[in-house]
């Protein structure tokens, strides 16, 4: 019963907004913290691998991203079936929002991947199936920002753009799996990271600490993103213009 | 009314004979210019040939889906037959599949001139017109989803691309490995089994994301 | 533990390497983090600017 309220609330942006305050305040401070903390740790305090040395370290930047890019696909998609089913508004602002994140994770994700690529691999760039789909997950997201800016009426943009994340959604396993199935067949074993042997306790902890880190700056970029977009659209109504009047805190 | 549907769809094709001959025509110069790319290099092309049919193909493909909705929804009959039909799918079924008759088909008929043309050995065509033959209705489906949603935009062309072509890419690869192994003389079975998959995923699911779209076209006029 | 800073900054030899993601992902990250505190500061006097000529607009009807 509970859940079914908060369902609908989740409908309402005033409710969303006089909520979400120390939502977004603690998922700030606490990326914030937990990416300080765990880059330092992964950089200075974590012992080298034994195969690769120091160039390891750059794990600490790029699975977060590489996670996060993913992640954020996701969302888009799941955004994009609450918009086009239960016309959820938050959904739309999501999805307006959110393109530009994702985007830059994408992008850091590879750039990440071809400077690690270089001492590990010899080669800064490798056409196998985790760079290739995430390639294209770059390219889906420039189709979601092109298609936006495409469209001059909001409503209609929204829409197409959750219909464009549903179907980039069903298709991201697909180009992952065939490019994993084309890559592995034709170049012989490739660099897992998964078939390395288990790391040990000190490696993978400030690795874990970031990706939390990651996550929650994931969250307050999304809080802080929706906030904006409910103020921006809502700046007709009664709440807001008592809210704007206020002096800034 | 599906027979309906295509009827009047593959006349009005027929009507604009056109439409239906550049991206083909397309397909002839485009295999031209790669072939003087590599200095006519019989051996190399025909090394590469399988990767250059398909993509060329694809591109193909692409040039023909801007066609497609256009002049229905310039003349507003497509807001009619999209949301007067009963079920809404089946004239958008329709559509698509004319669309692959001139285009998925015909290439895969066209495919042995090319492939020849690109020094192909003869023991590998049968398997590139069935790949074609399987793989071309996923483009033809998945592509009009991107049509769609674009028709009514003035710059729409090379959004379409933008959004499309990432979506190709799985056919692309399942397509190309096919032929590379027959070439090989390596079984290609597993191949033609994904091919003909994503052709059933995209027939059971594109054609209602299509009528999504019309929609979502029609309305923000 | 690095034994020196020289071999910090050394990374066994792939310095360059680390520095390059770490110098470039560090900033991001920390402009991202000011980018939501500023949106939201700029946003709201944009509101505020915005609701100050309406209200004149209807005061001056």
């Amino acid at each position: 019963m509970r859940l079914k309220e908060f369902w609908h609330r989740l409908g309402s942006p005033r409710w969303f907004y006089q909520m979400s305050g120390p939502w977004q305040l603690g998922f700030t401070v606490a990326a914030g913290v937990l990416l300080l903390v765990g880059i330092i740790w992964g950089v200075a305090f974590a012992p080298p691998d034994y195969q690769q040395g120091n160039s390891f370290r750059i794990m600490y930047v790029h699975v977060p991203t590489a996670i996060l890019a993913q992640s954020v696909y996701m969302v888009l998609g799941a955004a994009g079936v609450l918009l086009l089913v239960w016309r959820m508004k938050l959904a739309d602002m999501v999805l307006q929002t959110m393109v530009p994140f994702g985007l830059a994770m994408t992008a850091l994700a590879l750039f990440t991947g071809a400077v690690w690529g270089r001492p590990t691999w010899g080669t800064w760039w490798v056409f196998d199936g985790r760079t290739t789909s995430t390639l294209v997950m770059l390219f889906l997201y420039f189709g979601l920002y092109a298609l936006r800016q495409a469209i001059p009426r909001p409503e209609a943009a929204g829409r197409a753009c959750a219909l464009l994340a549903i179907v980039g959604t069903i298709n991201i396993p697909i180009i992952k799996y065939s490019v994993e199935w084309w890559t592995t067949l034709h170049q012989g074993a490739t660099f897992k990271l998964t078939e390395a042997p288990a790391m040990p306790i000190e490696m993978w902890a400030p690795l874990l600490v970031n990706v939390i880190g990651i996550y929650c700056l994931f969250g307050a970029n999304l809080i802080a993103n929706l906030r904006n977009e409910i103020l921006r659209r809502e700046q007709a109504t009664k709440w807001v213009r008592e809210l704007v009047a206020r002096p800034l805190t | 009314m599906f027979r309906v549907q295509f009827h009047r769809e593959w006349l009005s094709m027929m009507r604009s004979r056109d439409e239906v001959l550049n991206p083909l025509v397309f397909l002839f110069l485009a295999v031209t210019l790669f072939a003087m790319g590599f200095g006519g290099d019989a051996k190399v092309l025909g090394e590469f040939s399988p990767g250059i049919v398909w993509v060329l193909v694809l591109l193909a493909n692409l040039l023909s889906l801007e066609a497609m909705f256009r002049r229905d929804f310039e003349d507003g009959s497509l807001e009619q037959m999209v949301l007067l039909a009963d079920p809404q799918f089946l004239p958008v079924l329709a559509k698509i599949t004319a669309q692959w008759c001139v285009t998925g088909f015909a290439m895969t008929l066209l495919a042995p001139v090319v492939a020849l043309m690109l020094n192909m050995p003869v023991s590998a065509l049968p398997t590139l017109m069935v790949c074609l033959l399987l793989g071309t209705p996923a483009l033809s489906l998945v592509g009009a989803v991107g049509a769609a949603l674009t028709v009514g935009l003035r710059r729409g062309g090379v959004l379409l691309a933008l959004l499309v072509l990432p979506l190709y890419l799985p056919v692309l690869i399942f397509g190309v490995s096919a032929v590379v192994d027959v070439m090989a003389g390596i079984d290609t079975v597993a191949q033609i089994y994904w091919l003909a998959a994503i052709s059933m995923l995209a027939v059971t699911a594109a054609p209602f994301a299509v009528v999504a779209a019309i929609r979502i076209s029609v309305e923000q006029t | 533990m690095f034994d020196s800073f020289q071999a910090f900054l050394d990374m066994g030899g792939h310095g360059l390497y680390v520095w390059l993601v770490y110098g470039s992902a560090v900033p991001l990250l920390v402009l991202n983090l000011m980018k939501l505190r500023r949106a939201r500061r700029q946003l709201l006097r944009e509101l505020k600017a915005t609701q100050a000529v309406l209200d004149d607009a209807t005061h001056a009807t």
